[in-house]
C-alpha cells in the first residue's frame, strides 16, 4: 500500500523545473536578455577586432623644423598611418590612443609614448626604422616575411569562448538568483516549506530549470563565431556541450548559494555583482590571465570563471579531449556541489 | 464532494482523539513576548478560532503549531505527532494557508495546483480540487489574472491538495468581498462535514461564530477566553444583549476595554 498517487502531476523534481521555466518563457525581456546579450556581445566584438590584416601603427608628428620630412618619410612606410592632429592637441591625442606615438622633430628626433601600451612598441620600433632609413641607414639584409594565418588564431577567436563563459556565468547567477529572491519576497518559499516539499529538489529544479536555457545561451555566441567570423571548432561538439553544462551547473550553485538568504532584489544585485565582477577583470576573458603577477595565479586559477573559460579555449581551440580538461572540471565541480550544499543549509525559507 | 471514512490515519476513538495541542508555549521576538505561556487544545473534527487583534501573536502561534517557527518554550503535539519526531509524516497530513502568500501570477490555476499536488503520496485528483473550490472555468487562467476571492480558494486548494486530516487557516478571508467570504465559509463547512479538523485565525467575529465550534480570544500572546462563541456571548449577561445582538466583539471589549479591531 505504499504506491504514491500524485494525482495525475509528475514528480515534484519535473514540476518544479517546469513551473520555472513557464515562468521564465512568460517574462518576454528575459527571454530577450538570455539570447540577444550573448550575441550583441559577440557582434560588438566582431567590430572592434576585424579579422585579417595588420593594423597600421598610428602616428603623429608634433609641428617643428623637419616636420615636414619626418611626415614624408613615415609615410611611404607601408606598416604606419600618420594622423593629423590640430596644433595643441598632441598629448590628449596620445592619451586617449588617437594616435600609438607622437615624433617630436629635432637632431635627433624623440619618441614620446607609452611603453606600457602593445601598440607605442610596435610603432615606435617602425618608427624608428622608418627615420632611420630615410637617414641613410641602410638594411644588411631583408627576412623573407611568412605570415601564418592559423585558424583560431586570431584574437577574435580567442574571444568568443570567453564570452560564451561569461554567458553562461551571467544567465546562470543573475536567472536563479532573482527567481529565488522573487519567490521568498512573494512569500512562495515560506508556503512551499509547509508543503510536503523537499527542499533540496527546490533548489535542483532550480538549476535544472535553467539548463534548458544553456543550449541557445552558449549556442548563440559560438554559431555566431563560426558563421560570421569564422573561427573554427576544433574539438567535439560533445566534449563542448559537456563543459557547458559543467559551469551552468557550477554557476547554478553559485547563484542559489547568493541568493539564499537575500530578501531584496538589491540586496541580491550586489551581490551578484560582488562576485561576477571580480571574475570579469580577472579570469581572463578578454586579455590573457597570465598578465596579473605570479602571486595572484592560485587564486585566479582557482576562480570557476577562469577553468571553465579555461576548458572551453581547450577543447574548442586546441581540440583538446576531455581528460585534459579534468583539472578545469574538477575546479568547476567543486564550486557547483560546494555551493549547492552550502546553500541547502543556510538556506532562508521565510 | 462524496463522503469518506478518514480511517487511513485516526485509529481508534476519533472523537476524542487530539487535533492540536500545545502547552506552555513561549516566542520571543527581542524584548517583545509575542506569544506567553500559550495553551491550546484543539479536538479532531472540531473547527478552532484564533482571534484577536492584529498583533496579539495569532500568527505567530499558529506559524509554531504549522512547524514553521520554534517556539523558545513549550510542548506541541498534532495529530498526536511531534515535529520533531514526525515532520514528513505531519507534512503529508496537513493543509495550510499563510496570510501573505503570493502564488506566481504567470503559472495558471492549474499549473500551481498541480505543482501542490505533487508533492503529496494521496489524494485527490485536480478535477476534483478545482471542482470544490469552484475553480474550473478559470483552470487555465494565470494566476495573475483572478480576483482576491478566487486566489484565496485556490490558497485553499493547494491546502486541500493532499486531502489533510487538519486545515491551518491564517486569516482565509481578509481583504475579500462578502460574496468571496461566504463562498469560502461553505467549501470549509463541507471539509468539516467530512471529519476534517480546521483551527483558523481571523479577527472577524461573524467568521468565528459561524465557523468555529470554539474560540480563543487572545490578546497580548495570552489566552484571554476560551469556550464557544455561544457561551463566551452569555457571560457577557443580560443586560448587554437586550440592547442588541451579543457579538464575540463585545466579549472582547467587556474583557479589555479596547476594540479589536481599530476603525
Amino acid at each position: 500500500m505504499n504506491t504514491i498517487d500524485r494525482g495525475g502531476a509528475w514528480h515534484p523534481l519535473i514540476e518544479l523545473a517546469l513551473a520555472r521555466l513557464r515562468e521564465f518563457a512568460r517574462e518576454p525581456e528575459a527571454v530577450f536578455w538570455a539570447f540577444i546579450f550573448p550575441i550583441l556581445m559577440s557582434v560588438t566584438m566582431a567590430l572592434a577586432f576585424p579579422g585579417g590584416g595588420n593594423k597600421p601603427a598610428i602616428v603623429g608628428v608634433e609641428p617643428g623644423e623637419g616636420a615636414a620630412a619626418i611626415r614624408a618619410a613615415l609615410a611611404r612606410e607601408p606598416g604606419l598611418t600618420v594622423r593629423d592632429i590640430p596644433a595643441g592637441g598632441e598629448a590628449r591625442a596620445l592619451r586617449e590612443g588617437d594616435v600609438h606615438l607622437l615624433v617630436v622633430p629635432g637632431t635627433p628626433p624623440a619618441y614620446r609614448f607609452d611603453p606600457a601600451r602593445d601598440e607605442s612598441r610596435v610603432a615606435r620600433l617602425l618608427v624608428d626604422a622608418a627615420l632611420k632609413k630615410a637617414a641613410g641607414r641602410s638594411d644588411p639584409w631583408s627576412a623573407r616575411e611568412e605570415p601564418v594565418q592559423l585558424p583560431g588564431s586570431r584574437y577574435v577567436d580567442w574571444l568568443i569562448p570567453g564570452i560564451v563563459g561569461l554567458s553562461i556565468m551571467g544567465t546562470s547567477m543573475w536567472g536563479i538568483g532573482f527567481a529565488i529572491v522573487q519567490a521568498r519576497m512573494r512569500k512562495l518559499l515560506k508556503r512551499l516549506v509547509a508543503s510536503p516539499m523537499r527542499k533540496r529538489e527546490y533548489l535542483i529544479a532550480q538549476v535544472a530549470g535553467r539548463l534548458v536555457l544553456l543550449p541557445p545561451e552558449a549556442g548563440a555566441p559560438l554559431i555566431f563565431g563560426v558563421l560570421v567570423l569564422g573561427m573554427p571548432i576544433q574539438g567535439s561538439i560533445l566534449s563542448t556541450c559537456l563543459v557547458c553544462l559543467a559551469g551552468a551547473l557550477a554557476f547554478g550553485g553559485i547563484g542559489l548559494l547568493l541568493a539564499s538568504r537575500a530578501r531584496t532584489f538589491e540586496a541580491i544585485s550586489g551581490l551578484m555583482n560582488l562576485s561576477t565582477v571580480p571574475m570579469w577583470v580577472l579570469s581572463g576573458v578578454f586579455f590573457s590571465a597570465s598578465n596579473f603577477p605570479q602571486a595572484m595565479q592560485p587564486l585566479i586559477q582557482a576562480l570557476p570563471l577562469t577553468a571553465l573559460v579555461n576548458a572551453l579555449r581547450s577543447t574548442i581551440l586546441e581540440g583538446a579531449a576531455l581528460q585534459s580538461v579534468t583539472r578545469e572540471l574538477a575546479i568547476l565541480s567543486v564550486w557547483g556541489l560546494g555551493s549547492f550544499a552550502l546553500a541547502l543549509r543556510i538556506f532562508r525559507w521565510r | 464532494m462524496q463522503s469518506r471514512v478518514r480511517s487511513g490515519h485516526n485509529r481508534g476513538d476519533t472523537l476524542l482523539m487530539v487535533g492540536v495541542s500545545c502547552t506552555n508555549l513561549i516566542k520571543r521576538y527581542g524584548d517583545v513576548v509575542a506569544v506567553d505561556r500559550l495553551s491550546l487544545r484543539v479536538s479532531r473534527g472540531e473547527c478552532f478560532g484564533l482571534l484577536g487583534p492584529n498583533g496579539a501573536g495569532k500568527t505567530t502561534t499558529i506559524e509554531i503549531l504549522e512547524g514553521l517557527l520554534e517556539p523558545d518554550a513549550g510542548e506541541v503535539e498534532i495529530l498526536g505527532l511531534t515535529w520533531k519526531q514526525h515532520h514528513r509524516e505531519l507534512r503529508q497530513r496537513l493543509g495550510v494557508q499563510l496570510q501573505e502568500t503570493q502564488f506566481a501570477d504567470k503559472l495558471t490555476v492549474e499549473e500551481t495546483l498541480r505543482l501542490f499536488r505533487s508533492f503529496y503520496h494521496r489524494g485527490r485528483t485536480l478535477d476534483e480540487l478545482l471542482r470544490i473550490v469552484e475553480l474550473e472555468s478559470k483552470r487555465h487562467s494565470w494566476v495573475g489574472k483572478l480576483s482576491g476571492g478566487q486566489k484565496q480558494r485556490l490558497a485553499v486548494a493547494c491546502a486541500l491538495a493532499g486531502d489533510p486530516d487538519l486545515l491551518f487557516l491564517d486569516e482565509p478571508t481578509t481583504g475579500l468581498d462578502p460574496q468571496s467570504r461566504r463562498q469560502l465559509w461553505d467549501l470549509l463547512s463541507r471539509f468539516r462535514q467530512q471529519g476534517g479538523t480546521i483551527l483558523l485565525t481571523t479577527h472577524y467575529m461573524d467568521e468565528a461564530e459561524t465557523l468555529c465550534d470554539r474560540v480563543a480570544i487572545i490578546d497580548y500572546g495570552k489566552v484571554i477566553a476560551e469556550g464557544s462563541p455561544r457561551e463566551l456571548i452569555a457571560t457577557l449577561g443580560a443586560p448587554r444583549v437586550v440592547t442588541h445582538h451579543g457579538t464575540l466583539e463585545d466579549v472582547f471589549v467587556a474583557l479589555t476595554g479596547r476594540h479589536l479591531r481599530e476603525e
